[in-house]
């Protein structure tokens, strides 16, 4: 450095740290351009501080051993500045690839979920073949799980639900005179549809999301590659008992939710029309019989198994990071119920094709 | 300069129900010195560390760190002397959802008002000293391997500029290269910084290259400590099998030669 007219030098003091950073910043900005800086008096100097010191390229006088020490360690490590990483610039045609991205991540997953769908189906028919290989145990404990502890929720949402129906329906039907026909209203659309729907809805909240999470857990703590590696068959171990507890379960919650709708719906038929439980009874046993229950039932299983390989999947897709654990989860929860509401439709339509 | 004593433990006990894993144990840290805690697996190692950074509290003892009573002092004064001090977990203990260079950043947000040029500077020039490319401050934990991690930890735990830094099992699952890279590293950030290190270690090689004083764990209390030469001389069986086995001989002659 050619200096003609040596600058007088900045004397700091007291502790050039991380906390001070701004004060000393603020000293050496006010000083002479060039002028050496004087560390006789400073008592404390972390890294932050010989950073600062060397990121202004003043020369520094009377730094004791360790610091200097200190101030070389800072510079070796100082990260070369990198000038020419040009950031990229948006172009229109992003808009365009961004499209095609997500078409074609929407037809990778897609086609990674039949293919799901179709090992698992491959495994539980070897599982059935030799029914010995199933975990009886694990599969138990997911039915108490999935079933049994989702029986208090399941109940008051049907019991809820026929409340509402007894209640809207009546102030529409005394419209008409019609009051007793809110017994074949309330028995007919819980029966046939939201009693399974809204028990599919409820455990597809509840259970896809734990399936999602505890097999997602694993998978970061790498026990689905420890299984895999002592030649345990994942699916065999943690999705066909999750899905088969599912399956047998949820036609029982959703007759939980058809009987409770049923009493919920009579209460209050009682209550605010006047129709004796007796009445209820009698026009329920006239106008609606068993099909209209069996064809609610029926759609059970298939939502079962939606919800079930819904949530083992995603749970299986878990990367290493807890971000991609939440957002497996709670797109497990969504994906599951957005299916669950398509396959009704598709059955309403097959059931009224059918004349059932 | 007399040396100061920046973490004391007065008569700490702890217990899990019926298993008592200290009992009246007391030890003391001096300003500057790296000491190297070493003991039988579940001999109380990982407790004692995390009694001491406030992450449990013990069933009784007194814990002075920095001038604080961490036990008793209100949670501004504890937050205050945890900001004087740096932990680095077994795998790094990462935040997954940040990026490296946001995680070293992470400590200065929060505690510092430090303009966010000044904090990238500071946090690249962390994430160089800890031995990591510049271009591993871009990636996200679950990008890196495990020394990778580790370094990253240090990285972040290093980020206020502690005076007191606790570092558990920080060669663990480390290659020899990696883990001799990292105790050259301990003893230079020693030397510069004037760093205390709280070592909870199983390493005989970092045990020789970094500690100035080693603190053997067993019977629920600091049974012995002193320099690996020292130590060497106990005839407690524990001690005498960990410092003169086939391991602690390699060591050693590697040290020596």
């Amino acid at each position: 450095m050619a200096e003609t007219i040596p600058a007088s030098p900045l004397n700091l003091s007291g502790p050039v740290i991380l906390s001070t950073l701004d004060e000393v910043r603020a000293r050496l900005d006010r000083a002479a351009a060039g002028a050496p800086v004087d560390l006789s008096a400073v008592n404390r100097l972390d890294t932050a501080g010989a950073w600062l010191l060397g990121s202004t390229g003043r020369p520094v006088t009377g730094a004791d051993e360790a610091q200097s020490l200190l101030m070389r360690k800072v510079q070796d490590a100082m990260p070369v500045v990198d000038e020419s990483a040009a950031r990229a610039r948006w172009r229109a045609t992003d808009m365009l690839a961004g499209v095609g991205l997500a078409v074609q991540g929407f037809i990778a997953a897609t086609a990674h979920s039949l293919g799901f769908v179709g090992l698992v189906m491959a495994r539980l028919a070897a599982t059935l073949a030799k029914p010995r290989r199933l975990r009886l145990t694990a599969m138990v404990h997911h039915m108490q799980a999935v079933g049994l502890n989702a029986v208090p929720i399941v109940a008051l949402m049907g019991f809820l639900v026929g409340v509402v129906l007894a209640f809207q329906g009546a102030a529409q039907l005394r419209q008409f005179g019609a009051e007793v026909f809110v017994v074949d209203l309330i028995a007919v659309s819980i029966l046939r549809e939201l009693g399974i729907l809204l028990t599919a809805i409820i455990v597809a909240g509840r259970s896809a999301s734990a399936f999602t999470a505890a097999i997602g857990s694993m998978k970061m703590r790498e026990e689905i590659d420890a299984m895999r590696v002592l030649g345990l068959d994942p699916i065999e171990l943690l999705v066909l008992p999750r899905l088969l507890a599912l399956m047998i379960m949820l036609p029982i919650l959703g007759l939980v939710a058809d009987l409770s709708g049923l009493f919920g719906g009579g209460l209050m038929a009682w209550v605010e029309l006047g129709i004796s439980p007796s009445q209820f009874r009698t026009q329920l046993l006239a106008d609606v019989d068993a099909t209209q229950a069996l064809v609610g039932l029926s759609k059970a299983p298939v939502f079962a198994a939606i919800i079930a390989l819904v949530g083992c999947q995603q749970g299986l897709m878990v990367k290493g990071d807890a971000e991609s654990l939440g957002m497996r989860t709670s797109r497990a929860v969504v994906i599951a119920i957005f299916l669950v509401i398509v396959v009704d439709a598709l059955f309403s339509v097959f059931f009224a094709v059918w004349g059932v | 300069m007399e040396a100061e004593t920046v973490i004391e433990i007065r008569g700490l006990t702890n217990r899990f129900g019926k298993t008592v894993v200290h009992d009246n144990l007391s030890l003391d840290v001096m300003r500057g010195e790296v000491l190297g805690v070493v003991g039988a697996s579940g001999s109380g190692k990982s407790v004692l560390l995390r009694s001491i950074v406030g992450l449990m509290t013990p069933s009784a003892g007194q814990i002075t760190m920095l001038g604080t009573d961490v036990l008793r002092a209100s949670a501004a004064d504890r937050a205050a002397a945890s900001a004087r001090t740096g932990v680095m977990f077994q795998d790094g203990a990462l935040f997954s959802a940040l990026s490296v260079r946001e995680n070293v950043e992470a400590p200065m947000r929060e505690r510092l008002a430090v303009d966010a040029e000044t904090r990238r500077a500071l946090a690249d020039l962390r994430i160089s000293m800890v031995g990591l490319p510049p271009e591993a401050g871009d990636l996200f934990p679950a990008d890196l391997s495990g020394g990778m991690r580790k370094r990253a930890g240090l990285a972040r735990a290093l980020s206020l500029d502690p005076e007191i830094l606790f570092l558990d099992e920080p060669t663990a699952g480390l290659d020899p290269i990696g883990a001799s890279a990292f105790d050259s590293l301990v003893t230079s950030m020693r030397a510069t910084l004037g760093l205390t290190v709280f070592l909870v270690t199983h390493d005989l090689d970092t045990l020789q290259a970094t500690c100035d004083r080693i603190a053997v764990l067993a019977e629920r209390r600091v049974l012995v400590s002193g320099t690996m030469a020292e130590l060497r001389n106990v005839d407690d069986p524990w001690v005498h099998s960990y410092f003169h086995g086939p391991r602690a001989h390699a060591a050693l002659a590697a040290a020596v030669g």
